[in-house]
C-alpha cells in the first residue's frame, strides 16, 4: 500500500531489481481495463530493464480488493478516475519510488491508452524527469458532443509540461488520430517543450498489448527500444 | 483505442452470476471499448450489475458490433412477439 491522493492508502504493484542501485524509478499508469495481468507484466519488464517500477491501482477506492475486471467496470460506471485524483496517486507513487534506498532521485512515468493521457497530465502537474505517452486519446482533440464519460483534453495544460515527453502512436489509430498527434507535436514545439514522437505504420491502438489482437510485435519491439533509450537518458545515473 | 464512451441505465431483473448464483440486477452499463476476454479489438460491452452487492455482482458480456446489433434485433423481435398487455 502507498499513500495516494489525499493521503488515501491505495494498493500498488512493485517490481525491483535485486541489486543495490542507485537507479531511477518508473510509475506505470494502467489502461482503462485496469490493474490487470498485462500491465503487471509491463511493470516487471521495467524492473528487468533496471528500474524500480510501480503500478498504482487507480481503481482501489472504487472497488478495494475486487478482481481487476470487476474494479474496472465499477470505476467506469462511476465516471472514471478524476484528473485531480490521478495526479495525487501518481505523485504518491513517485514519492514512494524516491523514498527507496535504491533511488537516484529520478522518476519517469509511462501510461497506455487512457493512461497515456494521464501520463501527460501527471507530467504537467508533478515534478517528474521523463514521461511516455503510449497512444493516449484526448491529450488534444475534443470529445464528441454528448460524450457520456467526462474527459477533457489537456491543451490548456501543455505549456506547463515539466519534463521531456516521448510519444508512441499507431498511424491506424482513431483515438488519437494522426491529426491529433500532429496537433500535440505542434503545440509542444511552439512551447519549446522537448519531445520525440514516433508513429508506426501497420499499427493501431494498443499495439503494445501482447494479449490482444491489436498487438504488433514490430512496433512494440521498436517502441520498447525507444522507451529504454529515453529512460536511460533521463532517468540514468 | 479507449473510446471512454459509457452509457448507463437502470434495470430491474435478475442475472445468474458469480458462483452460479442468481442476483437482482439494478444497473446496466453499456460501452464500446476494449474487451477483457473477447478476441476483438473493440466490442460492445454490457455489465449487468448490482452495485449494492459489490463489484463482483456483475455479469459481463462482450459482443462484436455485428452480434450486438443482432442482439438488439432479437430483443426487439422477442418483445414484439409478446401480447401487448404483457410488454410493460
Amino acid at each position: 500500500m502507498i499513500a495516494g491522493y489525499g493521503d488515501d492508502e491505495i494498493e500498488a504493484y512493485l517490481a525491483r531489481p535485486s541489486d543495490d542501485g542507485p537507479r531511477g524509478g518508473v510509475v506505470v499508469i494502467h489502461h482503462m481495463p485496469g490493474y490487470d495481468r498485462g500491465t503487471k507484466e509491463i511493470v516487471r519488464r521495467f524492473a528487468e530493464l533496471g528500474y524500480d517500477a510501480i503500478l498504482p491501482n487507480l481503481y482501489w477506492r472504487d472497488a478495494p480488493g475486487a478482481a481487476p475486471d470487476d474494479a474496472a467496470a465499477t470505476a467506469r460506471a462511476q465516471g472514471g478516475v478524476p484528473d485531480e485524483r490521478l495526479i495525487g496517486d501518481v505523485g504518491g507513487a513517485a514519492a514512494y519510488l524516491r523514498s527507496l534506498p535504491t533511488s537516484n532521485g529520478k522518476v519517469g512515468v509511462i501510461g497506455y491508452c487512457s493512461g497515456g493521457r494521464q501520463s501527460v497530465l501527471a507530467a504537467c502537474n508533478l515534478d517528474l524527469d521523463a514521461a511516455v505517452d503510449c497512444y493516449g486519446a484526448f491529450v488534444t482533440g475534443t470529445p464528441p458532443e454528448g460524450f457520456p464519460l467526462k474527459v477533457t483534453n489537456l491543451v490548456d495544460q501543455l505549456p506547463n509540461l515539466r519534463c521531456p515527453l516521448l510519444g508512441l502512436f499507431g498511424k491506424e489509430d482513431s483515438y488519437p488520430t494522426p491529426e491529433q498527434v500532429a496537433e500535440l507535436d505542434g503545440i509542444l514545439t511552439a512551447n519549446d517543450k522537448p519531445h520525440a514522437f514516433h508513429s508506426y505504420d501497420d499499427a493501431g491502438h494498443a499495439f503494445f498489448a501482447t494479449d490482444r489482437p491489436a498487438y504488433r510485435p514490430a512496433a512494440a519491439n521498436d517502441g520498447w527500444e525507444r522507451i529504454q533509450a529515453f529512460f536511460t537518458t533521463h532517468l540514468g545515473g | 483505442m479507449c473510446t471512454y464512451a459509457t452509457v448507463q441505465t437502470t434495470l430491474d431483473g435478475s442475472a445468474k452470476g458469480p458462483d452460479s448464483s442468481w442476483f437482482h440486477v439494478t444497473d446496466g452499463t453499456v460501452y464500446f471499448d476494449h474487451p477483457v476476454h473477447a478476441m476483438a479489438e473493440h466490442t460492445l460491452n454490457i455489465d449487468f450489475a448490482n452495485p449494492a452487492r459489490g463489484p463482483s455482482a456483475r455479469v459481463a458480456v462482450e459482443l462484436t458490433a455485428a452480434s450486438a446489433r443482432n442482439l438488439i434485433a432479437a430483443i426487439q423481435a422477442a418483445l414484439e412477439s409478446a401480447p401487448a398487455e404483457l410488454r410493460s
